[in-house]
């Protein structure tokens, strides 16, 4: 598997631990998921939302015009949604800033290595896989690499 | 047993028993035969603040079968109670979010094991929290008790889709959205689809969206208001059999909830495979579009 190192981290940290640790680093994500900039905040409409996720999500991929093309994420989820707010905080702190190349060699099923489908169920987790598809996309697009749109 | 909470607007519900205000609930809380039960949508939740002294269940990790598409086998809730201070006497209020989706659906579980004495916090989490009534992080330590071995009943308030097909032509409650209900959408509006391959409902069931049951602030509507749905505007008799299914049983579950105990309805059932067995099943008869549509020779 091929992750950028911050996620490769992440990855470690969950594989480590056990079940109620993984809710309790899930929770501490959550918290720890950076609130939207202005230009965001006041312009939710300009983001996309992901709908696979149980509770209301909305992101947003910017792709720097540097060499590397470097990508930043922004999510947003209300308080009282932690669990998404986690999964959003795991995309950030693992893919923002990183290569658009890198992003998008991300595997699909990356998630199941963090082995939270047993602590927070197979239905909750799809959300996940959603946010990375939705991101990668929005990767393509705007790097019009002459390889965007769906495969 | 808890005392029953005497606010006038329970008292007109068939049950009133079977429902708790928050001022109840802030009274009682530490009384040694409650114990208050947090089941949410989201798996974290509880852990952001809770009601003090609540435990948590979790639908989809404690009260579902692990393997089977079932509920826990009576070891598993035994096991799941004792850990959490639930005696077989005890009082349970269960709260939780989302209008207390979730909050039924674990009563409903409880009731199928034959608990007795379990109640709603009218208005759930979020009218606690809207009050500003104290949430904590501290987990609670619950002595462990002795909760006995039951055998669960799935005849009396659960319906599986062999006793939906017998049913038919009988009273039937979609609770889902409009949307769900007509076959244009197969999930709810912003959820997940969750693997119906077929859109539609269940040929003369009646469409009332579970919502329709609560009040803005999570509270359930009142006895009147409540009987103007359902009685009323849909026809449903309360003494005619009554099956209610949304897409896994959870919305329905609320939907039962005030049918059986604020409606006081005779045998309502609850069929939690719902629209993801319905609408994957070979053969059943499914109806599209907003008109009940009728069962083929029963009418």
């Amino acid at each position: 598997m091929t992750l950028p190192a911050p996620l490769e981290e992440l990855v470690e940290d969950f594989e480590a631990v056990g079940t109620k640790d993984k809710l309790q680093l899930l929770l501490e994500l959550s918290q720890e998921l950076p609130a939207l900039p202005a230009r965001y905040a006041d312009a939710a409409d300009s983001m996309e939302q992901v709908h696979e996720c149980q509770s209301p999500l909305f992101l947003a991929v910017e792709v720097d015009d540097d060499a590397e093309r470097h990508v930043h994420l922004f999510f947003s989820a209300p308080p009282e949604a932690p669990t998404t707010r986690g999964f959003a905080s795991i995309m950030h702190t693992g893919l923002d800033g990183e290569p658009a190349a890198t992003v998008l060699g991300v595997p699909d099923d990356f998630y199941t290595a963090l082995g939270l489908t047993q602590a927070v169920s197979p239905l909750r987790i799809r959300g996940m896989a959603a946010m990375l598809a939705r991101i990668k996309r929005q990767v393509r697009e705007q790097v019009g690499d002459g390889q965007g749109g769906e495969p | 047993m808890a005392p029953t909470d005497p606010s006038p607007k329970f008292a007109e519900y068939a049950h009133p028993e079977r429902l708790v205000s928050t001022d109840w609930l802030a009274e009682h809380l530490g009384d040694p035969d409650v114990v208050v039960v947090e089941s949410d949508e989201d798996v974290l939740l509880y852990d952001t603040g809770h009601i003090p002294g609540a435990v948590k269940i979790d639908w989809h990790t404690e009260l579902n079968h692990p393997v089977t598409r079932d509920y826990v086998d009576p070891e598993q809730f035994a096991l799941l109670c004792g850990e959490r201070g639930i005696a077989r006497e005890s009082t349970v209020v269960f709260y939780g979010d989302r209008n207390n989706w979730w909050a039924t659906y674990a009563l409903w579980v409880f009731r199928l094991f034959g608990h007795e004495d379990v109640r709603i916090l009218d208005g759930g989490r979020a009218k606690w929290q809207a009050e500003g009534r104290e949430l904590t992080t501290e987990q609670p330590k619950p002595n462990p008790v002795e909760y006995p071995i039951v055998e669960r009943d799935d005849i009396a308030i659960r319906a599986f889709k062999e006793d939906v097909l017998s049913h038919l032509g009988g009273q039937l409650v979609d609770v889902r959205s409009p949307g769900e209900y007509s076959g244009e959408l197969l999930h709810m509006p912003d959820y997940p689809q969750e693997g119906a391959v077929r859109g539609g409902h269940v040929p003369g069931a009646s469409s009332v969206p579970w919502a329709r049951a609560a009040n803005e602030d999570g509270t359930f509507k009142s006895r009147a208001e409540l009987s103007a749905i359902y009685e009323d505007e849909q026809g449903l008799s309360k003494d005619e059999p009554t099956i209610a299914y949304c897409r896994i049983g959870e919305r329905s579950s609320h939907t039962w909830f005030v049918l059986s105990y604020l409606l006081g309805f005779e045998g309502v059932r609850n069929y939690d495979g719902s629209w993801t067995e319905w609408g994957n099943s070979v053969r059943v008869p499914i109806v599209q579009g907003a008109d009940k549509g009728s069962v083929k020779g029963s009418s």
